[in-house]
Formats: structure tokens, C-alpha cells, sequence
């Protein structure tokens, strides 16, 4: 398959701009300190709500098929559970899809 | 009140950073396999890999070239699942410590990923110019050099691995949300009702034309408003009211 050249660089940094901007936007440009109560508590949530939305059910489209995701993330949830390292928690969780994956 | 010097900051950065950078390294190495399997040149998948530094918009954004779309429309479409950013982002500037320049700001524009955001947004001390350099930088590497060598080497993973590999970075996302769950009951609801809201939104078939960045807006509007609205913090810092 070809693609044009100018048309794919053309492309890609339409790409890096349109996902630049909401990212520096906001940091760059926003510089008050939010005074309201409800606003600094609903910011202090975001970043667990983020995560929460990003994770399911993403989670359970990974890994092949249903049954192994399970596996996967009821290993991540007790390992989290017990306040392992990041990296402990996605190694084990990957091994235990893979383990899953072996005998279906 | 003590203060932590650049090198400090920089190296705290560095090891927050090393397992996102690590699960990066996976998910960029398919994308590195499916973009050159697709026609796109591997010098070229690993400038889409620097330069935009996230995954959902790059995969949306590069189908879209390899069906050879219209620049608008891939502009558009890449827009669209990249504004959850600008909430992380703004999120962000009430964390920043007091003399970050703007200049830095900047820089730091380019390394808000989701997983950067997360452990940036629940650090106890307030975000420094060289904490956020450091924290960036291996995410950065991970993503650009998975993204080289899975264009370079192919599918040499058996898809039993590949496939079970895509579960890490959700699992990571599992590892930072969970413990702090766990001492505040706000934030395990604020976690679940987020859960709900995204299953919703997905499963049920009146809100299939929701995209799934816009899917995580709505949940994170939903889960954090209602928490922000029956368990405010305390005034002091951003400090949860612990029960």
C-alpha cells in the first residue's frame, strides 16, 4: 500500500496539534487558583474518576477473550488491593491472562 | 515548610515515571507493527509516536490515514477523543507549585497523557517544573522506542503474549486508584459510580453514538460532581476529610 508522503505528514501534524492544544491549553493559559469549595473537591475526584472510566469496561475487551480478562483484572484488583508496585500489579495481571489464554 | 531540590524533584519524576513507561513499551510496540503493517513508513510511525504521545488518538488518527480520510476529518476525530485532556489539564494547574514558568508549562502540555495525569494529579506535594520533566521523560522514551522496535521487528511476539499484554496498563490504572480507595470511602465511591456511568454509556444501545472519549467525560462529570457535592474536602490543600 502507498500513501502520499505530503498527505500523511500533512496528516500527522494536523494530529500532534489537535492533540496538543487541549493538553497545553488549559495548563498554559489557566493560572487562577480555584477559591470554590465544590470545584477544588470536584478536581480533587478527577483523577480517580478518570481512571475509573478509562479502565471499565476497556479492561474486559483486552486479553484475547472475556474469560482471561477477568482473570486478568481480579488479579490486578486484589494485588492493587494489597498496595503492590504499578509494575507488580501489570506483571502479574499479564501473566495471569496468559495462564487464562493457555487453557481455553 | 522544606523544599526538595531540581535533582531530587527530577529523580522522584524519573521513578514515578519508569512503569508507565514500561507499559508503554508494550502497547507502542503493536502500534509500531500494526501502523507499518498498514503502509506507514517506520521512521514515520515512530514521528506519529514522538510527536503525539497518546494512544487512542493515534490509532483513531493513522486508521484514518491508512483509509486515506480527509485531513478534516481526521483532525476532527483526533480533537474529539483528545479533549478529555483539557480536564486533566486544568485539573493539573491547581497542583502546580507556585514559581513553574510559563515556558515550562509549555513543555508540560506535551507529556499529559492519562497515566502521567494520574500519578502527577495524586501526588501529596505540589507539581515542580523537574518533578513533571522527570515524570514525562520515560513515558516519552517508552512510547517512541516500543514504537520503533514493534515496526522493526514485526510480529515476532506469539499473540498469546501480545494479547495478554494489553491488559498492563489498565491494570496500572487498578494499582493507583485502589489503594487510595481504600482509606477514602469518597473516592471509592467517586470510583464506582464512575464505573457505572462508563458501563452505561457503553452497553446500553441509546448511547452507542457516545465515543468513548466523550463516554469518559460524561462518567468523570457524573462521578466527580456528585462526590464534590456530598463529600467536599477540607479546605486545607486539597486534603480528603478521612473518616
Amino acid at each position: 500500500m502507498n500513501i502520499d508522503l505530503k498527505y500523511m505528514c500533512l496528516a500527522v501534524f494536523i494530529m500532534a496539534l489537535v492533540t496538543y492544544i487541549p493538553r497545553a491549553v488549559p495548563i498554559v493559559f489557566f493560572k487562577k487558583e480555584i477559591k470554590s469549595r465544590f470545584i477544588k473537591s470536584f478536581l480533587y475526584y478527577v483523577p480517580y474518576a478518570v481512571l475509573a472510566s478509562l479502565t471499565f469496561p476497556a479492561i474486559f475487551t483486552t486479553g484475547g477473550n472475556l474469560y482471561a480478562a477477568i482473570a486478568g483484572t481480579a488479579v490486578a484488583l486484589i494485588l492493587a488491593y494489597f498496595e503492590k508496585s504499578l509494575v507488580v500489579v501489570a506483571v502479574f495481571s499479564v501473566a495471569a491472562v496468559f495462564v487464562t489464554n493457555l487453557f481455553l | 515548610m522544606y523544599r526538595f531540590g531540581k535533582k531530587e524533584e527530577l529523580i522522584d519524576g524519573i521513578k514515578k515515571g519508569i512503569p508507565i513507561g514500561v507499559g508503554y513499551l508494550a502497547v507502542s510496540f503493536t502500534f509500531g507493527i500494526w501502523a507499518t503493517e498498514g503502509g506507514i513508513p517506520l521512521w514515520m510511525a515512530v514521528l506519529i509516536s514522538f510527536s503525539n504521545l497518546t494512544s487512542a488518538g493515534q490509532f483513531a488518527g493513522v486508521g484514518l490515514i491508512m483509509q486515506t480520510a480527509s485531513l478534516f476529518e481526521i483532525g476532527l476525530s483526533v480533537f474529539v477523543i483528545n479533549i478529555r485532556y483539557s480536564l486533566m489539564s486544568l485539573s493539573l494547574t491547581q497542583k502546580l507549585e507556585k514559581n513553574v514558568k510559563t515556558s515550562q508549562k509549555y513543555i508540560f502540555g506535551f507529556g499529559i497523557t492519562d497515566e502521567v495525569f494520574a500519578i502527577a494529579a495524586v501526588r501529596e506535594r505540589p507539581i515542580t517544573a523537574y518533578y513533571m520533566y522527570g515524570l514525562m521523560s520515560t513515558p516519552i522514551i517508552g512510547w517512541t522506542l516500543g514504537t520503533f522496535l514493534g515496526g522493526l521487528v514485526g510480529n515476532v511476539l506469539p499473540p498469546r503474549l501480545s494479547d495478554a499484554m494489553g491488559i498492563a496498563l489498565y491494570a496500572m490504572f487498578i494499582a493507583i486508584i485502589v489503594p487510595p480507595a481504600k482509606k477514602n470511602r469518597a473516592v471509592l465511591f467517586t470510583i464506582i459510580i464512575a464505573v457505572i456511568v462508563s458501563c452505561i454509556l457503553k452497553y446500553v444501545p441509546v448511547f452507542s453514538f457516545i465515543t468513548d472519549g466523550f463516554s469518559m467525560i460524561i462518567a468523570t462529570f457524573i462521578g466527580a460532581g456528585i462526590m464534590a457535592y456530598l463529600a467536599p474536602v477540607a479546605e486545607t490543600e486539597g486534603k480528603e476529610e478521612t473518616s
